[in-house]
C-alpha cells in the first residue's frame, strides 16, 4: 500500500507502508494516555506523517512503531490523547496506517485534530474488553466495532463531525468553502 | 461557525499550520492584525531542523505581514497578553494547549490544532461547539507560602484529569477577586489539565486597568455570568485551608500535599513557564531563598516567562541573586518544559518543576520523574536539595 504523504517543503514523496498480511490488530491502551507519549516533544520539528510514526509512543511503548501494520486499531481508555494541542500526535498515528482510534472518551483538542486530519476517533461506552492483539473491525456503516468476534456499538459521531470526516478532513472540507458563516461578528 | 477575534502561532506547531493553511489553498491571512507569530519553544533554535522550521513561519510572516515577535518577547501566552492580543470577550485561539490563559483578561481562549489554526487563519472564524461551564467558587485568605500554584494544583486534582472535558471553567470567589494578574493567569493556565476548554476570571477593575495598560482605548464593560446562569457543576474550595501542593509522577491530577512527598531527592528544579515564570513567582522564589544558595547537588534553571518580566526581575535584583545562588539563568522561552530544548533529565533522575505538566517523558527521559509545584516550593527544595515545604525552608 502507497500513500502520499506532504512533505514541509510540499514536494509530495510517496512512502509504503508496512502491508498487513491478516487481519487489522487492536492496540490496546490504558486511561489517560497523553500526547508526549503519543508523540515525544523532541520529535515535533518533523512535520511528515510516516517520519512522526517510527517515533509514536516511543519510551513509553516501543513496540509500537516498530510493528503496527496499516489498518491496526489503536484503542484507549478515558481521556485518551490529553494534554497538548501538538497535531503531531494524531498524525504519527495516521502515518503508521492507523485510520481509527476507539476510546471511552477523548480529550479535546486531540479528538478535534483527529477530526480535522482524517483518524477518526470513535467512543464506545467501555473498551475494558478488548483485549491487546486481538482482531478488530470497525464497521461504520452498522456503527460498530468488533473486536475478537463480539460487536460493540459505536456512539454517533455528531452530524457536523461526520461531514467534516467524510469529506476526509478539514483541509478537504475547506476546500469546498469560499467562505464561512459565522454567528455573529467579532468583538473589536 | 465563530468568529475569532485573535490566532496565534508558534515555533512547533506554527509550520504545520501554514502549510496546512496553503493545502486549503489559502493565499492571505483573514487579517494580519489579528495573527500573534512568535518563537519560544526552541529558542534560540537548537537543531537544523528548529531553525528551518523558524525561517519557514519568517518568510510567511514577512509575506504575509504578519507581526512577527520571533524570539525576542519570550513564551507565548505572557507575550500575547502583554502586547494587549486578547480582551474581555473576545474569542482568540492558539496552536497551543495552554491558550486558555488568556481566559485571565476575560477572553474566551482555547488551545487548537495546526488543522483547525490553518482554518482560522483562511477564514477569520473556526467551528466550536459552546462548553458548559464548570464554576469553581473560591473564599478565604491563602497562608503564607501558599498561592495559586497551589490552589490549582488542588482544583486539578479535585476536578481531575478529564472532569472539565469540553466545559470552561470559570473562577470567582473573594480569593479570585483579591488575585492579582499574575496569579490569574497560573489559574486559567492550568484549566486544559482539567481537560478544559477554556478558563475564564470574569472581568473586574483588575482585569480592565491591566488591559487598559497593554491596548489603547479601553472601554470596560459588564461580563458577569447571568445571575440566574445553569452550571454544568459547582464547587467550592477554601484558599485558608490549603497547604501547599505538589502534583506528583506522572499526572498532574495526582495532587498530594507537599507533606506527603517532602524529603523526595531531586536533581533538577526548573523555575519558569507560563504557569510561574513571572516577576511574582521569581520574587516569592527569590524571598524564599534569601541570601541563601541553592544546593550544589541540583541543577536550578530560572526562566522568566518575558523579556518584560525579565526586566522587572533584572532591575530589582532577582536575576543577580539566583545567579550568586547558584542558578542558571536563561533568555525567556519555554525551556525544560517542552522536553526538546534542553534542561533534560536522564533516566532516574527527578525533577521539579513550575510549569504545567508531569507526563511521563515530558522533561526527557521516559524514566525521570516530574514533580509540580509553585515557585516558593520550588526555591525550598532547590534550597534544601529534596523536595521541601516553604514554610519550612
Amino acid at each position: 500500500m502507497t500513500e502520499q504523504i506532504e512533505r514541509p517543503d510540499r514536494t509530495v514523496r510517496t512512502v509504503t507502508l508496512p502491508e498487513s498480511s491478516g487481519a487489522p490488530r487492536a492496540w490496546k491502551f490504558g486511561d489517560d494516555i497523553d500526547t508526549d507519549a503519543i508523540i515525544p516533544g523532541r520529535f515535533l520539528t518533523i512535520n511528515d506523517p510516516a517520519e512522526l510514526a517510527k517515533h509514536a509512543f516511543e519510551g513509553t511503548r516501543d513496540e509500537f512503531a516498530q510493528s503496527v501494520l496499516s489498518g491496526d486499531v489503536v484503542v484507549g481508555g478515558r481521556n485518551f490523547g490529553m494534554g497538548s494541542s501538538r497535531e503531531h500526535a494524531p498524525l504519527a498515528l495516521k502515518g503508521a496506517g492507523v485510520r481509527y482510534v476507539v476510546a471511552e472518551s477523548f480529550a479535546r483538542i486531540f479528538y478535534r485534530n483527529a477530526i480535522n486530519v482524517g483518524l477518526l476517533p470513535l467512543t464506545t461506552a467501555s473498551t475494558e474488553a478488548f483485549e491487546d492483539g486481538a482482531e478488530i473491525h470497525v464497521d461504520l456503516g452498522a456503527n460498530s466495532v468488533s473486536v475478537g468476534g463480539t460487536a460493540y456499538p459505536l456512539d454517533p459521531v455528531p452530524d457536523f463531525l461526520k461531514r467534516i470526516a467524510d469529506a476526509g478532513g478539514l483541509v478537504e472540507y475547506a476546500r469546498t468553502l469560499e467562505e464561512v458563516e459565522t454567528c455573529g461578528t467579532t468583538s473589536r | 461557525m465563530a468568529p475569532i477575534d485573535a490566532a496565534m502561532i508558534h515555533d512547533i506547531t506554527g509550520p504545520l499550520a501554514i502549510r496546512t493553511f496553503s493545502e486549503m489553498g489559502g493565499e492571505r491571512v483573514f487579517d494580519p492584525d489579528r495573527v500573534v507569530m512568535l518563537f519560544d519553544h526552541q529558542v534560540p533554535a537548537d537543531s537544523i531542523a528548529a531553525a528551518e522550521n523558524q525561517a519557514f513561519m519568517r518568510r510567511f510572516a514577512a509575506g504575509q505581514g504578519i507581526r512577527n515577535y520571533d524570539l525576542r518577547e519570550g513564551v507565548c501566552h505572557q507575550v500575547v497578553l502583554e502586547k494587549g492580543r486578547a480582551a474581555p470577550g473576545e474569542i482568540v485561539v492558539g496552536s497551543d494547549s495552554h491558550t486558555c490563559m488568556y481566559g485571565a483578561v476575560g477572553a474566551f481562549a482555547t488551545g487548537i490544532g495546526s488543522t483547525d489554526m490553518a482554518f482560522a487563519l483562511r477564514f477569520g472564524a473556526l467551528y466550536f461547539r459552546v462548553p458548559e461551564t464548570l464554576r469553581a467558587t473560591v473564599t478565604g485568605t491563602f497562608l503564607e507560602r501558599v498561592g495559586p500554584k497551589d490552589l490549582i494544583l488542588s482544583i486539578v486534582g479535585d476536578v481531575g484529569a478529564d472532569g472539565a472535558t469540553y466545559q470552561a471553567v470559570e473562577f470567582g470567589g473573594e480569593t479570585i477577586s483579591s488575585m492579582g494578574m499574575a496569579g490569574r493567569m497560573t489559574l486559567c493556565n492550568m484549566a486544559i489539565e482539567m481537560g478544559a476548554k477554556a478558563g475564564i476570571v470574569p472581568p473586574d477593575a483588575t482585569t480592565w486597568e491591566y488591559v487598559a495598560s497593554r491596548r489603547a482605548s479601553v472601554v470596560p464593560f459588564d461580563l458577569a455570568s447571568d445571575p440566574d446562569a445553569a452550571f454544568a457543576g459547582t464547587r467550592s474550595y477554601d484558599a485558608a485551608a490549603l497547604e501547599p501542593q505538589v502534583a506528583a509522577p506522572h499526572n498532574v491530577d495526582n495532587v498530594v500535599p507537599v507533606s506527603k512527598v517532602a524529603g523526595t531527592h531531586v536533581d533538577q528544579v526548573f523555575i519558569g513557564s507560563c504557569t510561574n515564570g513571572r516577576y511574582e513567582d521569581l520574587a516569592e522564589a527569590a524571598e524564599v531563598l534569601g541570601d541563601r544558595s541553592f544546593a550544589e547537588s541540583v541543577r536550578v534553571i530560572v526562566i522568566p516567562a518575558s523579556r518584560e518580566e525579565y526586566l522587572k526581575a533584572l532591575r530589582a535584583g532577582l536575576i543577580e541573586r539566583f545567579v550568586e545562588a547558584g542558578a542558571l539563568v536563561e533568555a525567556p522561552c519555554c525551556g525544560p518544559c517542552m522536553g526538546g530544548a534542553f534542561g533534560l533529565l536522564a533516566p532516574g533522575e527527578v525533577s521539579l518543576s513550575t510549569s504545567n505538566r508531569n507526563f511521563r517523558g515530558r522533561q526527557g527521559s521516559t524514566e525521570g520523574l516530574v514533580y509540580l509545584a509553585s515557585a516558593a516550593t520550588a526555591a525550598a527544595t532547590a534550597i534544601a536539595g529534596e523536595i521541601t515545604d516553604p514554610r519550612e525552608a
